[in-house]
C-alpha cells in the first residue's frame, strides 16, 4: 500500500519535472559531440521533450521556440563525474553531516548509498554550475571490503534527481580494504571470496543458517546481482599485484562485471586490462608516492592506458570527493597538457562514465540523447573557462549556488546603512 | 668496516677540538642566545649565463613584457627588456611563444614533514604533545629526500616555506627552503630568509586538545575562548621572559632560564620572527589582529583565510597578507563559507594576495589556481591583468617570508630564480619547461638529466619515469 503510495508519487513528480523542459534551439555553436561527427563547427541543436531532436547547419526554428546563440561558444554534454561523494555528506569534519560510511555496523553490500542522498546538498549546485549535469556517487568502507551500492544522480537538486539507485556495488580491495578485513591481504580476498560464495547460495544457505560465511542475509541478498554479472562491481584498487587479483577473479568468472577506481599503477598491467575488458576510472594529477601501493604512480598513467586501448574515466580523487567533483575538468585539461588527445580527455568526462555506467542516453550529443547540455564561454578543459547555460533532460537549470550568494553579499566588503546580513 | 673508521675519525675529531680549547677571555660576555645554530648551508648550484629571448614576461610585480629578453648572470638577473646582449659565452634560449615568469614560491607547505608515502612514520608535521609547542622547529622534521619537493619543482616552485601543522594554538617555527634537492635540510636553507611562527586559530586546536578524547596531554583548549586565552597566556609569559633578558643585558647578574619556548615568541615580539596564523573565519581574523595590538606584534600572513573576502578592507588596513586556496571549501565548518573568488576580492580590496597550496598535489600547478582565482574574479566585474595576479604567486609570498629584497620577481639583481613556460602559464596545458633557482638550470622538461630523483624512489617501480 504504501509503495503503491510512493511509486505515484514517484510518478507524478517525474511527469512534472519533465513538464518543465522547454523545447529550444541552441544556434551557432562549436559542439562538440562525444561521438564520430566530432566537432562540429557553428552548429544548430534542436531540443524537444528533453531530448535532442536535431543537429545541423541552419537548422528551422520552429514558431514560438526560445533561441540561443552559442556563436564563438563551446556546447558539450553534460559532464559526467564518475566518481564522487556528493550529496552524501554536508559538511566533512560533522559526523552528523556524513552518510559516506556507517563503521559501527558489520552491513555492507545492504548499504544503499541512495538512502542517505541529499539533492539539496550545497555541493550538489555547486558543482552543476561548473559543468557537470550527472554524478556517480559511490559510498566509503565502512567494516567492510564490500562498502555498498552506489548510485547515479543529476545534478538538479531535484527530489527525484537519482536515476539509478543500484548502479553498482563498491569494494575496496586495496590496503584501506585489508585493514577492515582484518589486517591484510589474504584476508581481505578470503573475504571477498566467501561473500561471492555466500551471494551465489543465497537464499538457500540461509535457510539452514543463521548467517553466511562472510555476509549477513540482506547483505547476501544485496549482492546476488552483482555476483550473477548483472551489476556492476566498482573496485578500488591502486597497486599493478592487486590489479592482477582483480583480473584473476574476472578470469575465473567471465560474466562478472567490472571496472577500477584508482588505478594509479594501473599503466603497468594496461595489455592485461584490455584483454579482460575491464575499464578504469583514474585521477591523471595521481604522480607521487603517496602510498606503498602506488609507489608506480605517474602522470604518463592516462597517457598509457589510452593509448594502449583501456577505456579511461577522469576524476579528481586526491581529497574532497564530496565536495570537489568538479576539479574532474582540470584534471582533465592537465591529462592533455601530458600527452592525451583532447578529444580523449573530454570522453573521460562524458562517453566513458556513460559507458561504464550503462548511461546510454547520456555523455554524446546525438539525436534521440538526453539534452544534457553545456554551453561554454572557452574550451571547457581550461581552468578559465565557465559554463553560460546548462541544461538537464532539456530542463534550464540555475547558474547560482549558495557560494555565488555569497559573492554577490560581499563583492564590496563593508557595512552600509544596514549590516551586510541583509543584502540579498 | 667503514662506519667504523668514520666512527673513529669523527671522535678523533672531537677528541682534537677539545684538545685545543678556545682561550680564555679575561671577560666573559653576557651570555646570549644563538638565533641561528642551524645554518643554512645552501649555495647556489653552477650556472651559465643565460639569456631567454622573445618570451611574454611577467616581472611578477605587475609588469608584462611582449616579446621580452631576460638575462641570467652569475646566478642573478642582470637585466630585463627588450634586444638584450648577453655575454660571448651565454647560453640562448629561444623562449619565442613561451612565457617566462619569476619562480612560484609557496609559502604554505608540508613537504618533508607530510611526505610521501604517508605512512604512520612519515608523520612529523604536528607535535600534538601540547597545545603550545613554540619550541618545535619544522626544519627538524623536514625529511629532504620527500619526492614532492621534486614534483614541485617540475611545477615551477622554486622557494617554499614548510610549516607545522595546525594542532596546536603555537604549532613551532617554520622554515623558508630554496627548492633544491639535498642531502641535508641545512642544504636548502633559504640564507638570510627570517624565521617564521605557525599558529592556528579555529576547530583543529580544540578538536585536538579538548576532545581529542584524551589521548593527548594538555586538556584545554575545549572553545576558541580557550584558544584565545591560550595564546595570551603564553604572550603574556613571553613578554615576562623579554623583560627578564633586557633586565640582564642592561644590569647583568645572572640570564634568565633558558626556555626554548618563549625564545621563538620573545623573536616574535622583537619583531625577528614573522607570525603566519592558519586562520579561516573572518571574525576570527579580526580578534587576532587586537590581540597582536595588546602584545605589540604584527600577524605577518593569515593561511588558508577562506573567509578573508568578508573582511578585505580590515586586512588591507591592518597590512596581513591572506595566504589561499582558489577553490577548497566545506570540508569543515570553518570553511563553509569558500568562495572561488576570494583571492581576487582580496586582491582588489588593496590588501595582500597570496595563492599557497597547503597540499602535495596542489603545489605542482599553483599557476592554475591563480588563473581560476583570476577568471572568476573577473567574471565576478573586477578588472585583475595576468601581470598583476602573478604577484599572488612570487612577489607577495616572498614579501610574507621577508625575502622579497632577494627573490620573487624578475628585477635586476634578483636571485635567478625562473621559469620559462611552455605557453601562457594561466592555461591548463601549459607546462613548466625550465626552471632555474639562482641561475642553475634544475629542471628540464626535456632532458630527463635534469629531472631530479629521490633516494626514495630509486629501484622503485617507474623511477626515473617522468612524474
Amino acid at each position: 500500500m504504501i509503495r503503491s503510495t510512493l511509486a505515484a508519487l514517484l510518478t507524478s513528480l517525474s511527469v512534472s519535472t519533465s513538464a518543465l523542459a522547454q523545447d529550444f534551439v541552441v544556434q551557432n555553436a562549436k559542439v562538440w559531440t562525444g561521438t564520430d561527427a566530432g566537432t562540429l563547427d557553428n552548429t544548430d541543436l534542436l531540443v524537444r521533450d528533453g531530448e535532442i531532436a536535431a543537429i545541423g547547419d541552419n537548422l528551422d526554428v520552429p514558431n514560438g521556440l526560445d533561441v540561443i546563440d552559442a556563436s564563438g561558444r563551446w556546447l558539450t554534454p553534460g559532464i559526467i563525474a564518475p566518481f564522487t561523494r556528493i550529496g552524501i555528506v554536508e559538511v566533512g569534519a560533522e559526523d552528523s553531516t556524513d552518510d559516506r560510511s556507517a563503521d559501527l555496523t558489520m552491513a555492507s553490500a545492504s548499504l544503499i548509498a541512495a538512502d542517505g542522498f541529499n539533492p539539496a546538498a550545497t555541493s550538489v549546485n555547486v558543482t552543476r554550475i561548473e559543468g557537470v549535469t550527472r554524478i556517480i556517487v559511490a559510498p566509503t568502507i565502512s567494516s567492510h571490503v564490500i562498502g555498498g551500492q552506489g548510485f547515479v544522480a543529476n545534478t538538479s537538486g531535484a527530489a527525484d534527481s537519482v536515476t539509478e539507485r543500484n548502479a553498482f556495488v563498491f569494494v575496496d580491495v586495496g590496503e584501506a580494504g585489508a585493514a577492515v578485513a582484518g589486517g591484510s591481504r589474504p584476508a581481505l580476498w578470503s573475504k571477498l571470496r566467501s561473500a561471492i560464495e555466500d551471494a551465489r547460495t543465497y537464499p538457500a544457505r540461509y535457510a539452514t543458517h543463521d548467517a553466511g560465511d562472510a555476509l549477513k542475509r540482506p547483505d547476501a541478498r544485496a549482492f546476488g546481482p552483482a555476483v550473477r554479472g548483472q551489476q556492476l562491481i566498482l573496485f578500488r584498487v591502486s597497486r599493478a599485484s592487486d590489479i592482477m587479483q582483480v583480473l584473476a577473479l574476472k578470469q575465473e568468472m567471465p560474466q562478472l562485471r567490472f571496472a577500477l577506481v584508482g588505478a594509479e599503477e594501473a599503466w603497468l598491467v594496461a595489455d592485461a586490462l584490455v584483454a579482460a575488458d575491464v575499464p578504469v576510472i583514474i585521477d591523471p594529477f595521481a604522480n607521487l608516492p603517496g602510498r606503498f601501493e602506488s609507489l608506480a604512480a605517474t602522470q604518463e598513467n592516462a597517457k598509457r592506458l589510452i593509448a594502449a586501448g583501456v577505456p579511461t574515466a577522469f576524476a579528481f580523487l586526491d581529497r574532497y570527493t564530496e565536495l570537489q567533483a568538479r576539479i574532474a575538468l582540470q584534471v582533465a585539461g592537465n591529462a592533455v597538457g601530458n600527452g592525451v588527445a583532447h578529444d580523449d580527455a573530454l570522453r573521460a568526462l562524458t562517453t566513458v562514465p556513460a559507458a561504464i555506467f550503462g548511461l546510454e542516453t547520456l555523455g554524446s550529443i546525438a539525436v534521440g540523447k538526453s539534452a544534457d547540455l553545456v554551453i561554454w564561454d572557452g574550451d571547457p578543459l581550461e581552468v578559465m573557462s565557465a559554463p553560460d547555460m546548462i541544461w538537464i533532460d532539456g530542463e534550464s537549470q540555475s547558474m547560482t549556488s549558495r557560494q555565488t550568494e555569497l559573492r554577490d553579499r560581499y563583492i564590496t566588503p563593508s557595512e552600509d546603512d544596514l549590516p551586510v546580513a541583509y543584502r540579498r | 668496516m667503514i662506519r667504523i673508521s668514520s666512527l673513529v675519525s669523527a671522535i678523533v675529531l672531537l677528541v682534537a677540538c677539545e684538545a685545543v680549547p678556545p682561550p680564555i677571555q679575561a671577560h666573559a660576555e653576557p651570555i646570549g642566545v644563538d638565533p641561528n645554530p642551524y645554518p643554512s648551508t645552501y649555495q647556489p648550484y653552477p650556472s651559465q649565463s643565460v639569456l631567454l629571448r622573445g618570451a611574454t614576461v611577467l616581472d611578477g610585480v605587475g609588469g608584462r613584457l611582449e616579446s621580452g629578453d631576460v638575462l641570467l648572470v652569475d646566478g642573478k638577473v642582470q637585466a630585463i627588456g627588450a634586444s638584450l646582449e648577453g655575454p660571448a659565452d651565454a647560453t640562448i634560449v629561444d623562449a619565442t611563444g613561451r612565457w617566462v615568469t619569476p619562480g612560484i614560491i609557496d609559502n604554505h607547505s608540508h613537504l618533508g614533514v607530510f611526505p610521501s608515502p604517508s605512512v604512520s612514520a612519515h608523520g612529523d608535521g604536528n607535535e600534538i604533545s601540547a597545545p603550545v609547542t613554540a619550541e618545535v622547529w619544522a626544519e627538524h622534521g623536514v625529511w629532504p629526500q620527500d619526492p614532492g619537493f621534486s614534483r614541485a619543482l617540475a611545477g615551477g616552485i622554486t622557494s617554499l616555506q614548510i610549516l607545522p601543522g595546525s594542532a596546536n594554538l603555537f604549532g613551532g617555527r617554520g622554515v623558508v627552503l630554496k627548492n633544491v634537492p639535498s642531502r641535508t635540510v641545512q642544504g636548502m636553507k633559504f640564507p638570510g630568509a627570517p624565521y617564521t611562527l605557525k599558529m592556528a586559530c579555529g576547530e583543529n586546536p580544540k578538536r585536538v586538545y579538548g576532545y581529542g578524547g584524551g589521548a593527548y596531554p594538555g586538556g584545554a583548549p575545549y572553545s576558541r575562548m580557550g584558544n584565545i586565552a591560550g595564546y595570551r597566556t603564553a604572550w603574556a609569559k613571553a613578554v615576562e621572559y623579554k623583560r627578564k633578558w633586557e633586565t640582564y643585558e642592561v644590569d647583568g647578574g645572572d640570564p634568565p632560564d633558558r626556555d626554548l619556548e618563549l625564545d621563538t615568541l620573545m623573536g616574535v615580539l622583537e619583531g625577528d620572527i614573522l607570525v603566519h596564523m592558519h586562520c579561516y573565519r573572518a571574525d576570527e581574523m579580526a580578534q587576532i589582529m587586537d590581540m597582536s595590538r595588546e602584545f605589540g606584534y604584527q600577524v605577518t600572513s593569515f593561511h588558508h583565510a577562506v573567509e578573508s573576502y568578508k573582511i578585505a578592507d580590515l586586512l588591507a588596513d591592518y597590512g596581513a597578507c591572506s595566504a589561499m586556496w582558489a577553490d577548497w571549501w566545506g570540508f569543515k565548518m570553518e570553511s563553509y563559507d569558500g568562495i572561488r573568488e576570494n583571492i581576487a576580492l582580496v586582491h582588489n580590496a588593496g590588501a595582500c594576495a597570496i595563492v599557497h597550496s597547503d597540499d602535495d598535489i596542489g603545489i605542482q600547478r599553483l599557476n592554475q589556481e591563480a588563473a581560476k582565482a583570476l577568471a572568476d574574479g573577473n567574471k565576478a566585474g573586477l578588472s585583475i591583468s595576468r601581470a598583476e595576479a602573478w604577484q599572488w604567486l612570487s612577489a607577495n609570498p616572498a614579501k610574507s617570508l621577508g625575502v622579497f629584497d632577494q627573490t620573487g620577481s624578475i628585477e635586476a639583481g634578483k636571485q635567478a630564480d625562473i621559469v620559462v613556460w611552455s605557453g601562457d602559464p594561466f592555461s591548463t596545458y601549459t607546462q613548466a619547461d625550465l626552471v632555474f633557482v639562482d641561475g642553475a638550470l634544475l629542471y628540464d622538461r626535456f632532458d630527463p638529466e635534469k629531472q631530479p630523483v629521490m633516494d626514495f624512489e630509486l629501484g622503485q617501480p617507474g623511477a626515473g619515469d617522468s612524474k
